[in-house]
């Protein structure tokens, strides 16, 4: 005896690749470092607030190693032959639409048919590519600091902070769209949806993911 | 435009740490201490601890050691150094690896006083100092413990000398970057040469000018 039910087929839908292995293996890698930096930096720096735990030799041992891990994630996923997606998505991140520049400058409230990724993905890679640079160089300096002068020091100190201060900003930023936009799956087997796909990211044809072909819409610069 | 985007941030921070000084002092001005100090923006402290802990030591029960090759080995309570001829002025501390605070306020003996009652006998060079904390100690020579800006500080920010900062008795060295103002004075022993102390013996120079040079930029500085 059998019953009318829906059969599973029909709830589920094709599944499009977004993020490879390399390129979810960078981000979590990625995202640990980050972590353990912020969870060290608070130590380090709101010392005066917060029973230390450990002590603060070890904290900054851990902060640094961490740092100078930092852009590795990075950088080996997007050499050799295993980097082609990641190499593909960062040129992405390079091209830029007149719509997408309006969609930023009004801030999401014009119309836009995104591609792969939308402005605000883009900026956030962009961001976040730029401080890893950013936080690798002073921190060097505050490490090293015996070959810079004091007010080279000083200025360092403060872009260090700054800069930290808004990674955290992008970073909460990034987890609450993630977690809200149903993205986050796409970083844990690589997948989204079909129907994520024509509402996210109608311009993208994950074909392309694995070609050399500049995006369908011409680059503005 | 990506490209560009990227570049731009990474030519922002190079601006930052090149004029970051001056826009840290504007606003820390504007921002000022309170919410602020919290903040990126402002000069504030950083508070360093070695061991992880500040060692609480209480006003009554704190004790000051004097000691080595000396005349007269003294202890003295934190009342016995309020007794004495105070040197209040204001000064930066400023920390070498680049934060500063400027304009703190500092009260307590000169420990040029100290070493005149102790009697530092013939043969001496220099000082160590050892901290309630277990593991921090310095140095001085005896010509660099004379300044007049070295203090055995009991007053900081017009308040005495909180844990966090040291208290009850820090050191405090004018003229030298901030590791040397040894936090939680417990000891000054009076020896034949000089003990490099906890910092120095982790990369810091002995002699922390806070200009990098041998000697003290302003060997009179005016006290207030």
């Amino acid at each position: 005896m059998t019953m009318a039910r829906p059969t599973p087929a029909s709830r589920t839908t094709l599944r499009v690749l977004r993020f490879d292995r390399v390129q979810r293996g960078a981000h979590w890698a990625n995202a640990l470092l980050f972590a353990i930096l912020i969870l060290t930096a608070i130590p380090l720096y709101f010392g005066s607030f917060f029973g230390v735990v450990l002590e603060r030799h070890t904290v900054q041992e851990v902060h640094l190693w961490s740092g100078l891990a930092l852009p590795l994630p990075l950088i080996v996923s997007v050499i050799g032959p295993w980097g082609r997606r990641m190499r593909r998505d960062v040129t992405r991140f390079n091209y830029w639409t007149r719509d997408e520049v309006r969609w930023l400058r009004t801030l999401g409230r014009s119309e836009l048919e995104a591609e792969k990724f939308n402005p605000g993905q883009k900026l956030n890679a962009i961001f976040v590519a730029a401080s890893i640079a950013v936080m690798l160089v002073t921190g060097a300096m505050l490490q090293w600091f015996h070959f810079f002068p004091v007010s080279l020091r000083v200025g360092a100190t403060f872009v260090h902070d700054v800069f930290s201060f808004a990674l955290t900003l992008v970073i909460v930023g990034h987890i609450y769209m993630a977690l809200t936009r149903g993205t986050l799956r796409s970083m844990i087997d690589g997948t989204v949806s079909d129907d994520w796909v024509k509402r996210h990211a109608p311009q993208w044809l994950p074909v392309t993911d694995t070609e050399h072909t500049p995006p369908r819409q011409p680059p503005l610069s | 435009m990506g490209r560009r985007a990227f570049l731009s941030i990474i030519a922002l921070g190079a601006l930052g740490v090149t004029v970051g000084s001056k826009v840290q002092n504007f606003l820390g001005n504007s921002v000022g201490t309170g919410f602020g100090g919290l903040l990126p923006f402002g000069d504030r402290f950083r508070i360093y601890s070695i061991t992880g802990n500040y060692p609480s030591i209480s006003r009554r029960k704190y004790r000051l050691e004097v000691t080595g090759l000396v005349e007269r080995p003294t202890v003295y309570t934190l009342s016995d150094l309020e007794a004495m001829p105070a040197t209040a002025f204001k000064k930066t501390f400023q920390c070498v690896t680049g934060w500063k605070v400027p304009d703190v306020e500092w009260r307590g003996v000169q420990l040029s006083h100290l070493l005149d009652l102790a009697g530092v006998k013939p043969g001496a060079v220099a000082l160590t100092f050892e901290s309630y904390d277990g593991a921090d100690t310095e140095s001085l020579t005896l010509d660099q413990a004379h300044l007049p800006d070295v203090l055995v500080a009991y007053e900081m920010l017009g308040a005495p000398v909180t844990l966090e900062h040291g208290g009850p008795v820090r050191l405090y060295v004018a003229q030298m970057f901030g590791y040397k103002s040894l936090k939680w004075l417990s000891a000054i022993r009076v020896v034949d040469r000089v003990e490099p102390g906890y910092w120095e013996q982790n990369g810091y120079p002995v002699n922390g000018w806070l200009d990098g040079s041998t000697g003290p930029t302003n060997p009179t500085p005016g006290l207030t």
